[in-house]
This record gives C-alpha cells, structure tokens and sequence, in this order.
C-alpha cells in the first residue's frame, strides 16, 4: 500500500519518445563507421592517426570548455564532440600532419562551438569552422594530395578528381577519373569522401533511423544536379556531367553529414528546401567558376549564415491562418 | 480506399489492450460522494443545498447561472454533510457538496421521462440539456447547452460525433461504442434537431474496427455517416478533426461555429439522449481505469464525487511503487498528487504507472521534430524561446495562443525539453496582462 499525496506532479504530457540528444549523435557516429573504415583501407595508418587525434583534441577541447564554463562535465558524452573530431578528420587530406590536425580540432570547438554556448547555438557547422581555419592558415598542407594505399601512381603530379578536372584539363586529354573509381573511392581525396557507397550507406542508414531531414541531401543533389546538367549538356567538351559531380569530391560527405547538422540548418520545412538548393547551387557556381575546385566546404558555410534568416522568413502557416494580403 | 486525416501528428504507442476489450462495469456509488460545483470550462455552479439537506439522486444541487456554466446534480440519495472547499482534480481546492450515501438510490421525483423525444423543438432540447447539466465528456468540458446554441448568423451544417479516442490508454469510449451504439446514434440525432443541421457523421479511428463495424450497422437505414480515420494523435482535436473529415479550417481564434460545425464527444451524445429520453441528468459516467501500476485495470460506469480512491480500489488497488497517478489521457491529462479527488465530469480515465527516472534535460538542437508534427502548425521551440526570455508579444505574434496544449512537440523532443509547459506558461501570462489592460 503506498502512502497518500506521494504522486509525482508533473506537466502533460506524461510519455515520452525514446529518443533521445545522445541516441541521434551516436546514430550519426555509427552513419560514419563505413567511410571511417574505407578511409582506413584506402590511407592506412594515416588514416587511423588523423582520426584519432581529431577527436581526442575535439573531445579534450570540449571538456576544457565545459569545465570554463562550469557545466556538468556529463555533456561530454552526448557523442557530438566526437561527431565534429570525425568529421573534421575526414576533410582533411591524408598527408597533412597530425599537429596541424589537432589545431583545426580546437578551433572547430573552441570557435565553431563553445563561444557560441555549446551544442545548440553555433551557427556554423563545427567541423567546418575547423577546416576553413587550416584551409586559410596552412593552404600548401591542406591542398597536397597523396594517391590512396593501392594505386601505384606517380604522386608528384597526383590530384584529386575535381583537381584533376579544374587544372589539368582532364575532359579533353581524355584523363577524367572514371565514374567506377568514384563509386568505389580508389581515388585521392580527403580521408573520408573518397568512397561513395561507402557514405551512402551511412546516408541510408541515417534516413532510415529518421536522424536527418531527407529534404537536405534530395534538395542539393537536385540542385547541383540541375545546375551542372544545364552547362553539361550545352557544352559537354568543356564541363562535366552531373554524375560526376554528384560522386566527385566533398558532395556525398557533405549532404549527408554536414549540410544535415540539425543545429545549423533550417528549421522550417520551407526553409529546408531553400538551404539544400541554394548549397548545390553554390557548389555549381564555385565548382565551375570560382578559383578552387571543391566548393561544398564553403556553400555549406556560406548558408548556414543564412538559416536564422531563412528561418524567420519562412514560419510554417498556422492551421486556420488566412494568408497575408 | 486512403483513410481520411489531418497533416503532421505523431503515433505514440496506443496501450489500450489492457482494457479494450473489457465491458464496462457498474461501480456500486461510494459512501460518500465529493461533488465539485465547478466541473467545467466557465464560471462555478451556486450552491443550492446546505448542510443537513436530504437530497435525492439526480436533484440538481448547484445551478449554473451564466452562460458558460452548467449545473450539477447530487450522485446519490442521502444526507448534505457539508458544502465547503474539497480538493479537484485541477489542482486548486474548489467548493464542492460532500453527500453522505444512504444507500437507497432514491430517484429525484420531478425528473420525467419523454416518450417522443424525437418531436421536441430546438428550444426545449437546449433547455433540457442545459437542465441535466451535460458538459463536454471527452475532457474540455464545454457546456453543450453553449454548443447546441449556435449564434443565429452562423447556419450549422455539419453534426461530428467524436469516436476517435486517439489518447492513447483510454477505452471507455470505444467501449460505450460497442455497448451502446443506438443511444450514441439516438443522441446525436437530437444534437441535429437541436441544431438543424443536416449532416451527422461519426468518426473512428481505424484500431477501433469493431466499434465501426457496429455503429455502421446501426445506422444502416439512417442518414447517419460512419467514417473510419487514420489512426493518428490528435485525430480527435476538435479543429484537426473537422479539417480532417470536411477539409474545413477553422479560422484562428475561433469556434467551429464559424465554419458550420458543432463537434460532440460520443459520451456527449449518449449523455444528451439519457437527458432528453429517460430526464436523467449527468450523474454518472464512463471512464477508464487502467496503466501498468493498476492491479486489474477496467473500464467502469462510475458516480460523479466518487474518490479517485473508491475507484481504483474497485479495480484492484495500486501496485507497490507506483508514483504517477493521471486524470484524463497520457498525452493530455493531469497530474494528480493525491487519491483523495473526486471524478467529475471531465475524468475520461485514471491512469497509474511506475515512472521511469526523467531523462537529462538537454538544450534544443533544432531537430524541428516540434515544427514537423505540430498539428496546429507552430514551431514550439521558437515559441519556448520568446517566453523563456519573455518576449510574449512575438509569442503570441508566432500563434502561442493557437496552441492546444496536445504534447506532440514534448513527446517527440530528443533534448526532453518540457515545451509545453513552457508555452502554457507563456500563454497564461499573456492571458493575465490582457484581463488586467481589459480591467
């Protein structure tokens, strides 16, 4: 027999979904084991040192912060600390240097998260503010690029795909990678955006636990595809198809696990739309007309400045609401 | 054939096997009953009984003197032992009639039955109905008197009789589906009388097959419509129910008398006809007793004042460790913190559990799952945020006070963020500056 007036008071509503902050995070983790594993099979031991400092400073720098700023050192464990090491650790080549590693590491923390407040209220992707520092800071080491473990190539002339196709010319000497080597990722490139079934099993695995908005990647590739395509087929001598651009590069890491960062990323079903396409559009222009030859760092960067914007602008109507005059 | 629905919404699990298919049982009236004079949305009925009255079973002992009120009637036949302030399962401590049963269920004589109910003009079922003290039973607790009274300038077309049930646990009005099809079909006839609307149509959600099945064959020879819905929380909410069955959106702020429709709870209509049929007003109802810390959970016909308990001692008695104890539905019920409340008109259930410990309290990481499954279309967490930092003129700009309260956004919130609360804190503050601006 239990005792009167000992019921908990609580507000409704009294069930609660199982999931939880931590579970999307470690969710999102296990999404990058496949490309973490093929970046190790393609870069070996390089592979495994890049990962392994990124998120040991990512995690290292989180608990400095935490304990700055006096919150619970719990939250250390909520998996996206981990998130962002891993991340930043697969956009960088495979022969940077560990130490320049471990200084994106805590610049995509300490810059890109913390003084924001934490998870939450950046607005820029982490990972990402990491990498846009060691682009600036050191562009010879985050642009030198090391054919993978297998290839027996010629590694003083040796670039990636989209490299390949913005300097050298590739379409017309007839030296363009092979669709075949993107699929599987036998190719050079950052650690982890090498092998493209091996990020779109992650990217399955991610929409099927429902743990990003589908709308993200669908609406980037359709845009970039619509974008490419149009030059494509006006002048297919001079630009590459929308496959290739789709498979080359950043594009399939970016889509699926950082254009979909919760945190930075709209949160209105309109806005949604209108970040994906203005990233693949973005990555089309900078692909085709800038001076680097991947974009996608930057167009994801460049519109998570505009999602409190976006957001503002696009509140869902409310049922019964009459439309604006 | 597609089932008729309304956008967003969540699945919750329904749990409702623990009483689904238990008939309703009849719990024998309490030895005292606890009668609240407030058991509805407006103003608190005035007493009309003092201490050491006698009074008969069904004899109205508080009246309901304004529009938005409604009167209530005693449970049992016995003895005034005190009107004073009881507990409420509201929280707040509310006059209420305590009633000393004498056991003998005396039937309050003037109470008359009709034997034509069917020939009475609109007028006189409102007056009925306003008689018997019926409110809304599927939890608001509108006066129906108030709906049955649609404003002259606003034709009703459209009767919806209310069988979704979409809370998840509570049975007892699929069980009153089941049991008494003809008085729920009867009851909404005469909400059409009284309304003079043309259509009826009866909504079901699709996990309730049988209860359809049955009403269908019920209404066969009638203009009555059974529709069957898609299972999805809130179906049952009045707005998100009328867009989902007429495609009707009832403007913001509004009342679904402004598109043509009057929306009862299938309790409510079974309660109209024992009103206008048999004069007996509303002293008794359905309710469901059940969750994991009930020891033989049940759906029971239960009197008005009857403690919660009376009640779940009848189902069995508590489990050990038991520490939430609900009134109403999981997802929209009310914490009680004592056993020692009264059912009033508006407990759809009583629902008991061991809890588990509360999740950590993470800061939203704009997943936009609350935005995603709003029914009302709002963005909760936007919300959260203006009345977190009390901002409540953008709150309220952003629909705050469209809200209604459903628990969507909390139940799917992977941070576990109380927004619901948050919101009906804003919303209870916006509401307090206007009286005092009105003032």
């Amino acid at each position: 027999m239990i005792k009167n007036n000992s019921f908990i008071i609580q507000s409704s509503p009294h069930i609660k979904d199982k999931d939880s902050v931590p579970k999307i995070m470690y969710t999102v983790i296990i999404s990058l084991l496949p490309a973490s594993f093929a970046s190790v099979y393609f870069f070996r031991l390089k592979a495994v040192i890049l990962l392994f400092s990124c998120i040991a400073a990512a995690l290292l720098t989180e608990a400095l912060f935490l304990w700055l700023r006096k919150k619970p050192l719990s939250s250390l464990w909520d998996g996206s600390a981990i998130i962002t090491g891993m991340l930043l650790a697969m956009t960088l080549p495979p022969s940077l240097s560990p130490d320049l590693a471990i200084i994106g590491a805590v610049v995509a923390i300490s810059i890109g998260k913390q003084v924001f407040g934490g998870l939450g209220y950046n607005i820029f992707n982490p990972a990402l503010v990491g990498r846009a520092f060691l682009q600036t800071a050191f562009p010879v080491a985050m642009t030198t690029w090391i054919p993978p473990a297998l290839t027996k190539i010629n590694t003083a002339t040796f670039a990636t795909p989209l490299g390949n196709l913005k300097f050298q010319d590739a379409i017309a000497q007839g030296t363009l990678t092979p669709i075949k080597s993107l699929f599987w990722g036998n190719i050079g490139g950052c650690l982890g955006e090498t092998s493209f079934i091996a990020l779109i099993l992650g990217g399955f695995y991610l929409l099927y636990r429902c743990a990003i908005n589908w709308r993200i990647p669908f609406g980037i590739f359709l845009s970039l595809v619509i974008f490419t395509g149009i030059f494509w087929l006006t002048n297919p001598e001079k630009f590459a198809s929308p496959l290739f651009h789709i498979l080359a590069g950043g594009l399939m890491i970016g889509a699926f696990f950082m254009a979909t960062d919760m945190v930075t990323s709209p949160i209105t079903l309109l806005g949604t739309w209108i970040y994906a396409l203005g990233i693949g559009i973005v990555v089309g222009l900078i692909r085709l007309f800038g001076g680097f030859p991947e974009g996608v760092m930057y167009s994801i960067l460049f519109m998570n400045a505009f999602v409190p914007l976006i957001n503002r602008y696009t509140r869902p109507r409310i049922l019964g609401e009459r439309r604006k005059r | 054939m597609k089932l008729k629905t309304f956008p967003h919404g969540i699945h919750p699990p329904e749990s409702k096997d623990l009483t689904a298919e238990k008939a309703i049982e009849s719990m024998p009236p309490p030895e005292k009953v606890f009668i609240p004079l407030l058991q509805h949305f407006g103003s608190p009925a005035v007493s009309l009984v003092s201490k050491g009255d006698e009074v008969y079973l069904g004899q109205k002992i508080g009246e309901g003197k304004t529009l938005f009120s409604a009167s209530v009637h005693s449970s049992v036949s016995g003895k005034v032992l005190a009107v004073d302030n009881y507990n409420h399962p509201g929280g707040d401590s509310i006059p209420a009639v305590t009633i000393a049963n004498d056991g003998q269920d005396r039937i309050f004589p003037e109470l008359k039955k009709i034997s034509n109910p069917f020939s009475l003009n609109p007028k006189d079922i409102q007056q009925i109905v306003r008689e018997a003290g019926v409110v809304g039973l599927g939890g608001a607790s509108f006066p129906t008197s108030v709906k049955l009274s649609p404003p002259k300038d606003k034709p009703i077309d459209t009767i919806i009789i209310n069988g979704c049930e979409c809370e998840p646990m509570l049975t007892a009005d699929y069980r009153l589906m089941l049991e008494h099809p003809e008085e729920i079909l009867k009851g909404a006839e005469i909400i059409r009388q009284a309304t003079e609307a043309e259509r009826i149509i009866v909504s079901i959600e699709d996990n309730k097959l049988k209860a359809f099945n049955t009403l269908k064959k019920y209404a066969k020879n009638s203009r009555t419509e059974i529709t069957l819905l898609k299972t999805k929380y809130p179906q049952g909410a009045e707005k998100n129910l009328i867009f989902a069955l007429l495609r009707r959106k009832v403007p913001r702020g509004r009342l679904p008398f402004d598109v043509g429709v009057i929306v009862q709870n299938v309790g409510t209509a079974k309660a109209i006809w024992d009103a206008v049929s048999q004069g007996i007003p509303l002293y008794q109802r359905a309710i469901t007793v059940s969750g994991s810390g009930i020891n033989k959970p049940k759906n029971i016909l239960v009197r008005i004042g009857t403690p919660f308990k009376n009640t779940v001692a009848f189902c069995g008695g508590l489990k050990n460790g038991v520490d939430t104890l609900i009134m109403g539905g999981p997802m929209m019920g009310l914490s009680q913190w004592s056993l020692d409340v009264p059912v009033i008109k508006g407990t759809s259930g009583i629902l008991a559990w061991v809890s588990s410990p509360s999740p950590l309290e993470y800061t939203c990481i704009r997943c936009s799952r609350c935005i995603g499954h709003c029914p009302m279309g709002l963005v909760p967490t936007q919300l959260m945020n203006f009345v977190k930092y009390d901002n409540l003129t953008k709150a309220e700009d952003w629909g705050i006070l469209d809200c209604v309260e459903c628990g969507c956004c909390q139940y799917l919130c992977p941070a576990k963020i109380p927004l619901v609360h948050w919101i009906r804190l804003g919303k209870n503050k916006i509401i307090a500056l206007k009286r005092k601006k009105s003032a």
